[in-house]
């Protein structure tokens, strides 16, 4: 695949599903995202690597909305979400729009964050009844079948705390996907996990990634991101500093910044 | 000088035992809901930003309660409030009030506490999955909370019906008043107070029992 967003099945006209443009985000006097532009089309995987403090979770989070960012405009499906223009002013859309905005992007956490007090069940149906309206048995009939893609039917009506980290994470992806986003942002979801359990949220992750689920990865797994990711963008200093397809960004590195990143996962990239 | 056992004096007042023992757990079951509400109430005002004009009156009302004994406040607010001018309410009303509003600002305590050990982080995840603020409120922040306060909420509760004792200073006929009533009637000291010794102390035992039940059902949070 080439280094442009080239939707992997972009059956339908444009494509692009999420497209970043000029993204400026401070926390109060540092500057974390200085000018981030991404676009990635439908059907896509694309991994976020580069150092910690690069940008790589902050920009997820703006993408998702969960941080207001000062300029630049996100569009999803060609929508601009979180703010729009009003007469040249630039204004944070209406809490009820944000809300149904964000709705359409799923995203997994490195903590999991599953529900504590609802089963594996519950966890993937609140979003379904409460957010999309499905009815009970729709919802449940939909946890269901999600719950078995992971490999988690034996375990649907288990609490969190019931469960392993792993475990607890295939739970929390099915949460996401079952929402049907367009778009599901995973960050550093096995960063958490013991190594024994990493494979198996991978597993998952790849069969997404096969099924042409668009997803944009925030990963240290280097051998996940070289097999899974249709293109790799290195962060650096809050900016995209290299893109390409996993051959030319991990074997083929042309700045001394990712070649000395990639110089870390030595051993696990050959 | 020699005392003599007559346990008849307890049998014969056992309609009076036990409309003391409802009386008591009435009280402190009204208590404890009301209390609730409004510790939940106070607990919102104080973790909110924008209320915080309120913040200091909610914590003036906690403070003054909390520091003063409950015997003195079922005192000021059954002899002090109608010398005030303020509308005489009858005894049982005037200590259920007085327990409800003592109640109240130990909950506030209980649910402000319950609320800021809920991690952000799942309030996120509701965010994430498309809930909106009220949603995730509900459906999240206040059924965790409830979990994790449950074991204050049942401390409270019992408590609250061993603090119901105190009723009896203003002649509210609950189990204490009826011990002295007893005791006072026919001199069998003994008797009197060893049988409402033993009906408090089974009640708050079985009490907790159950409680405990509830709360491992519910403990989901680790």
């Amino acid at each position: 695949m080439s280094a442009t967003a080239t939707p992997a099945n972009g059956q339908d006209g444009d494509g692009i599903v999420l497209s970043a443009r000029d993204i400026h985000k401070r926390f109060g006097d540092v500057e974390v995202l200085k000018g981030i532009d991404l676009d990635v089309g439908k059907g896509e995987v694309v991994a976020l690597i580069g150092a910690s403090g690069s940008g790589k979770t902050t920009f997820l989070r703006c993408v998702n909305m969960l941080e207001e960012y000062q300029a630049g405009i996100i569009r999803i499906g060609g929508v601009p979400i979180g703010y729009h223009d009003e007469g040249g002013r630039r204004v944070r859309l209406p809490e009820s729009t944000v809300v149904r905005q964000r709705s359409e992007i799923g995203m997994v956490f490195q903590s999991f964050n599953l529900f504590p007090h609802l089963t594996a069940r519950a966890n993937i149906m609140l979003g379904l009844t409460k957010v999309r309206g499905k009815s009970k048995a729709e919802a449940g009939a939909i946890a269901d079948r999600w719950l078995e893609r992971v490999g988690l039917t034996d375990r649907k009506d288990h609490y969190p705390y019931q469960l392993s980290g792993g475990q607890q994470q295939r739970v929390a992806i099915a949460r996401a996907v079952a929402m049907d986003p367009r778009l599901v942002l995973f960050d550093e979801v096995t960063s958490a996990l013991d190594p024994e359990l990493v494979g198996e949220v991978l597993t998952v992750m790849r069969d997404l990634a096969k099924s042409g689920m668009t997803m944009v990865v925030v990963s240290h797994e280097m051998l996940f991101v070289s097999s899974v990711a249709g293109r790799v963008v290195f962060m650096d200093g809050g900016r995209v500093a290299e893109q390409g397809s996993p051959s030319e960004i991990l074997k083929n590195p042309k700045s001394e910044r990712l070649r000395s990143f990639l110089g870390r996962f030595h051993g696990v990239l050959r | 000088m020699q005392y003599f056992f007559n346990w008849d004096v307890v049998w014969r007042a056992t309609d009076k035992l036990a409309y003391g023992l409802a009386l008591g757990l009435g009280m402190a079951a009204l208590a404890l809901v009301v209390g609730s509400a409004i510790g939940l109430g106070c607990a919102l005002v104080l973790t909110s930003p924008k209320l915080k004009v309120l913040h200091r009156p909610v914590r003036w009302y906690v403070e003054i309660i909390r520091n003063s004994p409950l015997l003195v406040l079922v005192f000021f607010v059954y002899f002090g409030l109608p010398q005030a001018g303020i509308r005489t309410l009858d005894n049982i009303d005037s200590f259920v009030l007085t327990l409800t509003v003592y109640a109240g600002a130990y909950m506030t305590e209980v649910f402000r506490g319950g609320l800021a050990s809920i991690p952000a982080r799942y309030v996120e995840s509701g965010m994430a999955i498309g809930l909106s603020g009220r949603q995730c409120f509900f459906f999240v922040t206040l059924p965790v909370m409830f979990r994790i306060v449950l074991p204050s909420l049942s401390n409270n509760l019992i408590s609250l019906f061993k603090d119901t004792a105190l009723a009896s200073a203003i002649a509210v006929p609950e189990l204490t008043h009826t011990a002295r009533w007893i005791n006072v009637q026919t001199f069998q000291v003994v008797e009197a107070w060893t049988s409402v010794t033993v009906l408090y102390l089974a009640v708050s035992y079985s009490l907790a029992f159950v409680l405990r039940r509830i709360e491992r059902r519910y403990a989901v949070i680790r």
